[in-house]
């Protein structure tokens, strides 16, 4: 029998809306017409507001707290200090080091101390205000060499290394014909999702509690609550609110444990919904690094070591930033042939905001360093910068610094030659360099500024690199559950996997359109009582939730198959949907990566990932030498992707993810001074504006992954990775200044 | 603290807020929180991201900078008007300008506020006029396309990917 489907899957009869279609969002329509929930929006009858009081102090004792004064407050329901709770319960993505209140002591500016609920937002925060908290100012430890120090004081009691992993690849004593050497340093990056961190938390009225909640993981999310709450995890169940993008930042608990406090404690219904100041201290960053390098090659240009020494600064709690550490440490040497390396990287516990996961995940830093360094050694050779690393490219089979084999593709090669293929933007010729018309100074460095002086403007073009790991690694358990249940044509499907603004939602549509040709399909709310979906992070949904819907649409379509085998019906050329006729079909799937991972021994050494993804970008970037201020002008890109699913969506995450990476290069740093962050606004945290963004072109190289369902790697993380490396090369190129720190400052530059 | 009931005309409705309403409430408070009309998003809260973006008397404003108190009598229009903004709407869809969405319904807005005023702007007048809507996941380039679509030039998508 020829099922049509078979055919479909197999790429030979495309289905509107399928695989490799752009079909629309379902959720589109809701999205523009402002219909759509997101968790901020949840309202409910009687609900109350939360609010969170936080510290003022990066470290500091707490000597007495008192919550009087805001209960007397008109429309206060309840007050929670730590205090209270007797189990001090603390949580954590990897270790649960941090606490849900903070009870002795503070080690960050704007750790959660007491919660209030009140009647209206403004009452609660007023309230907040209110309390009298005393406190015994402690020594502060802000600078993350001091913490590596193993003679500074611990201010944790699990000490101030979260982790420490060295790298020792091949012979360490090994030495090139050329060495070079230098010092990079990456700022503090914010996630800036525009969706604020909120919830709405119910009472079940038997002890239990219902969160709806932005979140990238919500099984990880109902886990801590429990834990926290001390409740059997059946009691809390978490629900998916909408989310406002995530990019990392939704990893860790936010207001989770607080909301379900506050609602168990009155009650009632409680809403939490920060503002952006409290988000900018109420989730992790991307963890600031300081960066040491020395590369080694021969003459030719062939790398024979690499040496570096990578600090990361995690800020007061562990979070992700173990897992942080490693993906610095593996991905260190850049995507290039390296037979020699000495890596060490050390991520510590200061009095700094807390860092974790975003987009990228300790890729982007050292490929900032990693790059920079490639460009030296390309000028200290005389070699041209693409040659250079077209010399060195990883290619499939190569060995890894951890003595892994790269089993799957690596295009590294194809997307240096694809980024750099595609045509420069003209210079403007030399008549239009002179002082602009009206509208033209919106295409000079500094804008409507109209600072810029033509004369004083150079034009620089720079290449970098980048890769990182697909799926979660050294050994993190992971797995994604999705059911299909295929009635009456339509396919409706649940999956815990958290929508995040990424399109898994349109991906599963095109999934169950593709295996069972159904035109309908219906994908449920996410909850925590399926079964776990894993994190919306690390590039890893198409993979493991795409292939647990594929899976289930494949043991529906073998069910329809054996139904019409059992009826002796053959050569039938019709869709499952068609074939399934007013039967119901059902199906679970459970999906595991196909290889698995272990943690890095001693040495550094283990099959750590299960795939790798590669990406270049070129930038093309105008600077005014005299002002310091940078346009971006254009940034093309080659990435490895597998196999496109949906062009549309694929070159929404590149062009957004290229934006991220421009906007770590030349503007956006939390700027931290004693542990307190100067800038918590958007008036004063820079993100591109549209007017900032480059022009982006795209070329994806398929090459089907094996073990990948459909062929396709993930797409979110390759563009912020090598983007931001790119822009600084670009930069370097322009002005002849190292470069050696993003962001790019004006005042690094002249 | 609490004030009087007053009226406002929301996308051509009489609208009561009651009398409990704190007289420091924004525009964007009062329509999300008291009106039922959520669309308007609470991003910065400071004007600076545009999120909340709704015309009053025809004038793109960010409704989280207006005293809900102080617009009434005026004509506000918001993302949840039906039809006013099909056009946009469908065409942000279509081209990929919707990721998270956040962003979306002040965009939107805004869109259409340029298209009123220019309904064929140059592609620098379009990234002038957006530059004060904030969008986190798609880089613009999709949101640009969608402009594009809607004045009748062809969408950048073919040419940005190959």
């Amino acid at each position: 029998m020829t099922f049509l489907a078979d055919r479909q899957a197999a790429g030979v009869a495309p289905v509107e809306g399928g695989v490799g279609d752009s079909p629309n969002r379902p959720d589109g329509p809701a999205k523009t017409q402002g219909r759509f929930a997101f968790a901020s929006d949840l309202n409910i009858e009687g609900m109350l507001w939360g609010t969170t009081l936080r510290s003022p102090h990066p470290h500091a004792r707490i000597t007495g707290v008192d919550v009087g004064p805001a209960l007397a407050i008109d429309g206060v329901a309840c007050a929670v200090t730590g205090a209270e709770l007797a189990a001090r319960p603390t949580y954590g993505l990897i270790s649960a080091d941090q606490p849900v209140l903070a009870v002795d002591v503070v080690r960050y500016v704007g750790e959660p101390v007491v919660l209030v609920a009140a009647d209206h937002p403004d009452t609660a925060r007023r309230a907040a205000e209110a309390i009298l908290v005393e406190y015994e100012l402690l020594a502060l430890l802000v600078d993350p060499a001091d913490a590596r120090d193993p003679t500074t004081p611990a201010i944790h009691p699990d000490g101030n290394v979260v982790r420490r992993i060295e790298i020792l690849h091949g012979d360490p004593d090994a030495t090139g014909d050329v060495v070079v050497e230098g010092t990079y340093e990456v700022g503090t990056q914010d996630q800036a999702f525009l969706g604020p961190e909120a919830g709405l938390a119910i009472p079940d009225g038997e002890g239990g509690v219902d969160l709806w909640v932005a979140t990238q993981w919500l099984h990880s999310d109902r886990d801590q609550v429990a834990e926290c709450l001390g409740l059997p995890p059946q009691a809390v169940r978490l629900h998916l609110g909408g989310v406002g993008g995530a990019f990392g930042a939704r990893e860790d608990l936010s207001l989770h444990v607080h909301a379900c406090l506050l609602a168990l404690r009155t009650g009632r219904p409680v809403k939490m919904s920060y503002p952006r100041d409290e988000s900018f201290v109420g989730h992790v960053h991307r963890h600031p690094a300081r960066m040491r390098y020395r590369h080694h090659a021969t003459a030719e240009g062939d790398l024979v070591k690499v040496e570096a020494d990578i600090l990361l600064d995690g800020g007061a709690y562990a979070s992700s930033s173990a897992a942080v550490v490693s993906n610095a440490a593996r991905f260190a040497a850049g995507p290039y042939r390296v037979p020699h390396a000495v890596i060490e990287a050390v991520v510590v516990r200061t009095n700094n905001p807390p860092c974790g996961a975003m987009r990228g995940f300790g890729a982007v830093q050292v490929c900032f360093a990693h790059e920079a360094q490639m460009d030296r050694l390309a000028a200290r050779l005389g070699l041209d910068p693409v040659e250079l690393r077209l010399r060195n490219a990883l290619t499939s089979g190569d060995v890894l610094p951890t003595g892994q084999r790269i089993s799957g593709t690596a295009p590294v090669r194809e997307c240096i030659e694809a980024a750099i293929a595609h045509p420069l933007p003209a210079l403007p010729p030399p008549e239009s360099r002179m002082p602009p018309g009206e509208a033209d100074w919106l295409e000079w460095p500094g804008g409507v500024g109209r600072t810029a002086d033509p004369a004083d403007v150079r034009r620089g073009v720079g290449l970098a690199v980048g890769y990182k790991n697909l799926l979660f690694s050294e050994g993190f358990e992971e797995s994604s559950e999705a059911t299909v249940l295929l009635a009456d044509g339509v396919a409706t499907v649940t999956c815990a996997a958290a929508e995040v603004g990424q399109g898994f939602v349109t991906l599963v549509g095109q999934i169950a359109r593709t295996v069972l040709g159904c035109e309908q399909t219906v994908l449920l709310p996410a909850d925590t009582t399926a079964g776990s979906a894993g994190s919306t992070s690390a590039s890893r949904q198409t993979w493991m939730s795409g292939g647990a819907v594929l899976e289930a649409c494949h043991e529906i379509a073998d069910q329809v198959r054996k139904g019409w085998a059992g009826a002796g019906e053959v050569g039938v050329d019709v869709s499952v949907a068609v074939a399934a006729g007013s039967s119901a079909f059902e199906a679970t799937a459970v999906y595991r990566p196909p290889a698995a991972t272990r943690r890095l021994d001693a040495k550094g050494q283990g099959d750590a990932d299960v795939s790798f993804v590669f990406a270049a970008h070129r930038a093309v970037v105008d600077v005014d030498v005299e002002l310091g201020l940078v346009r971006v002008v254009q940034v093309t890109t080659g990435q490895d992707v597998g196999r496109v699913l949906h062009p549309t969506q694929v070159l929404g995450q590149i062009e957004g993810g290229i934006a991220q990476g421009v906007g770590l290069a030349v503007m956006e740093e939390l700027v931290v001074q004693d542990g307190v962050i100067r800038n918590p606004s958007f008036t004063d945290y820079l993100i591109p504006t549209v007017a900032d963004s480059p022009d982006v072109l795209a070329t994806c190289i398929e090459q089907p992954e094996p073990g990948a369902p459909l062929g396709a790697k993930g797409v979110g993380e390759p563009p912020t990775i090598s983007s931001t490396a790119a822009v600084a090369a670009a930069i370097r190129n322009a002005t002849g200044v190292e470069v050696t720190r993003v962001p790019v400052r004006p005042w690094d530059l002249v | 603290m609490s004030g009087h009931a007053f009226e406002l005309v929301v996308n051509g409705e009489r609208r009561v807020v009651p009398g409990d309403a704190l007289p420091t409430e924004s525009l964007l408070y009062v329509l999300r929180e008291r009106l039922g009309l959520p669309g308007s998003k609470n991003a910065c809260e400071q004007g600076e991201c545009g999120s909340c973006s709704v015309l009053v008397d025809g004038v793109l404003v960010c409704s989280c900078l207006e005293l809900a108190a102080a617009t009434q009598g005026r004509d506000i229009v918001t993302v949840e008007a039906s039809q006013r903004f099909a056009d946009v709407q469908a065409a942000m869809v279509e081209a990929g300008g919707v990721q998270c969405g956040f962003c979306t319904p002040g965009f939107v807005v805004a869109i259409q506020s340029l298209l009123d005023r220019d309904p064929a702007p140059t592609p620098l007048a379009v990234r002038e006029a957006l530059a004060g809507n904030l969008c986190r996941c798609t880089g613009y380039g999709r949101i640009v396309a969608a402009i594009e679509a809607v004045v009748g030039r062809s969408p950048r998508s073919e040419e940005a990917m190959s």
